[in-house]
């Protein structure tokens, strides 16, 4: 009965376009807000950020940043990891090479060089689409990886090839606890996340989707192919940049630069189809299923009393974890998103049936 | 039928001449010219697979036709991109719907309204301030076509949600809100019951008595294409066989041989 919309009128279009048009919603997300930058940082551990929190924020903005290029846009892209791969190279060389600057700077510099590969990369999507224009990027994928081992000015000529971040410095503040990195990354993901709903809520968001939905009937009302599309890839890139970038000098502290694999580009995937193509909480949401399942299925079975050897468990997690996938695509196609949103028109008529 | 005497037809718009279009072997269009003048409703009909779709695909430039020229507001168009067409003032509806089918109705319109829109990559993503004045300015646009076309209850539902009519409906919305010079529409009421033809008429006529929208409208029914249109083209195997006011037309020869078939 707390979530009833019934005699809150809008009366401006600026309240009808809101984000959030029910204040509900809004305590909710604030809510959310709360717990996020106060309430975690009052109870979590050390392991709890390192081990699943930071990850949860630098992969949730993968996954974002991929559901803006395929959720959206309708390109599918197997060059998640690539991309990951260049902004943490950039950041880490721009940070090495310059090391004065802001690291605000320095992650957005590394996502506007992602941006630019990404864009290259994305040329091939005006001529071709769906698992062609996959397979396209998937060359990207194989490509970039390659290129940061072979080019050894990337990694500075390290005999290792491990590149390993620099401190942390934001304007003076230096993030070395887990707890301060968490909420550098949590700042940089929920500003960004919120840059993206903005987007997909305006004119380059109707652009996205329009070419999405129906690229001929796009065209004949007046949207160029080539500009949305590259714009896509272009803002997708930047945030899988800027997600690779904090994936390095966050969560991983080093790295081989051919680490950023096709596993990742994948992971990338699943969450978003899992979450929900086209919905930026689905993003999230998909990133947060993929990274808690397999703990959660580690961790389950003692609690309830099972013994099983570890071996056990490692391939019971694999196969528990398929089939929720596939059970999942089967009863819910749309994602946990839709999910979500289903739960609250429920929620709007409860406790009637319509 | 007053209001076809009064109405005010203008210069030509549109000038067709000579256009040859194949596909390979296949002839689709063959040494057609007509005409379309500002402010008039032009029917173009014909038997199945007669060329009047590939006729409205050459005009907004998604087909190139080989031979012949397009004259548009008394300039010939050289070979251009459907993008380009919709710049200059053309927007059209399609055959089989071509919506946005992940998009609410409210978002499809505001997408066909997106070529008045400026706000770019870094305004849209601030949101606050220029970019959000724009999307209000042109929502009241939109409103007013919503208001027009008697479809308000279905703002905010996705179109793949919407019964056929309705869909139909939005598409002309989408179209209107370019507030295009030129409306193309492709069999607008194929498939409706009588009430909806009927609605349907009723807002292409009030389109274009009202915003003066001239409207070349391609439809198999022929009671419609009579009660509506000023002018009627008709097409037969990619040949023009006619070219008139309703009244002469149904009196044509070549018309009714086409429609009804001949004596061998």
């Amino acid at each position: 009965m707390l979530y009833r919309e019934s005699g809150q009128y809008k009366t401006t279009y600026s309240a009808d376009q809101a984000i959030f048009t029910i204040p509900q919603d809004r305590v909710f997300f604030a809510l959310m807000l709360l717990v996020a930058f106060v309430g975690i940082p009052l109870v979590a551990t050390d392991y709890v950020y390192t081990a699943l929190l930071i990850p949860f924020l630098c992969l949730s903005l993968a996954a974002l940043g991929l559901n803006i290029l395929t959720g959206y846009c309708g390109q599918l892209s197997l060059g998640t990891g690539a991309f990951m791969g260049v902004g943490a190279v950039a950041a880490w060389n721009i940070a090495t090479r310059i090391p004065d600057l802001n690291l605000l700077v320095v992650f957005a510099l590394a996502g506007m060089i992602t941006a630019a590969v990404g864009m290259f990369f994305g040329l091939p999507s005006l001529r071709i689409k769906g698992f062609y224009l996959a397979v396209a990027t998937l060359a990207a994928q194989f490509f970039l990886p390659w290129l940061f081992v072979k080019w050894g000015w990337l990694t500075n000529h390290a005999t290792s090839g491990v590149i390993t971040a620099p401190h942390l410095n934001i304007f003076g503040w230096e993030a070395d606890t887990p707890l301060e990195k968490y909420l550098f990354a949590l700042g940089v993901v929920a500003l960004l996340a919120l840059a993206a709903k903005n987007l997909v809520r305006s004119n380059p968001g109707r652009q996205w989707m329009a070419i999405r939905d129906m690229d001929i009937a796009a065209e004949i009302i007046g949207i160029r192919p080539v500009v949305a599309k590259l714009t896509a890839f272009a803002v997708s890139s930047f945030y899988i940049g800027v997600a690779g970038a904090l994936y390095l000098f966050v969560y991983l502290g080093s790295t081989e630069p051919d680490g950023f694999g096709i596993s990742l580009s994948f992971q990338a995937l699943f969450m978003i189809i899992i979450g929900g193509l086209g919905s930026i909480l689905g993003s999230f949401l998909g990133a947060f299923f993929i990274l808690l399942l397999p703990i959660f299925l580690t961790r389950v079975p003692p609690m309830l009393g099972f013994d099983l050897s570890t071996a056990i468990v490692a391939h019971l997690e694999f196969m528990v974890f398929g089939a929720l996938i596939v059970l999942f695509l089967i009863v819910e196609p749309h994602g946990l998103a839709r999910l979500w949103q289903i739960a609250k028109e429920k929620l709007r008529i409860w406790p009637f049936p319509y | 039928m007053s209001s076809v005497t009064e109405k005010k037809i203008g210069d030509v718009l549109l000038k067709v001449e000579n256009i040859s279009l194949s596909f390979g072997g296949v002839k689709a269009l063959t040494d057609i010219s007509f005409e379309i003048r500002e402010h008039e409703v032009l029917a173009i009909i014909g038997p199945n697979g007669a060329g009047k779709s590939s006729m409205l695909n050459c005009i907004n430039g998604f087909y190139h036709p080989q031979q012949g020229t397009i004259t548009y507001r008394g300039e010939k168009r050289k070979q251009m991109r459907p993008h380009q067409a919709a710049k200059q003032g053309i927007a059209r509806t399609f055959q089989n719907i071509a919506l946005f089918k992940g998009m609410s109705t409210l978002d499809n319109i505001m997408t066909g309204r997106l070529l008045k829109m400026k706000a770019g990559l870094f305004s849209s993503a601030f949101y606050k301030g220029p970019a959000e004045r724009e999307q209000i300015e042109h929502r009241e646009f939109c409103e007013r076509i919503i208001d027009f076309l008697e479809i308000q209850a279905i703002r905010k539902v996705p179109v793949g949600r919407l019964p056929y009519g309705l869909q139909k409906r939005v598409e002309l919305a989408r179209a209107l809100a370019a507030e295009p010079t030129l409306l193309l529409l492709d069999e607008p009421m194929a498939g409706m019951n009588l009430e909806e033809k009927q609605d349907m008429c009723r807002f292409i006529l009030d389109v274009n008595d009202e915003f003066g929208t001239t409207i070349c409208l391609i439809e198999h029914d022929m009671g419609v294409v009579m009660d509506i249109s000023d002018r009627v083209v008709v097409l037969d195997y990619g040949r023009k066989i006619g070219d008139g006011v309703p009244a002469e037309v149904k009196n044509n020869q070549a018309v009714i041989d086409a429609y009804l078939g001949v004596q061998h």
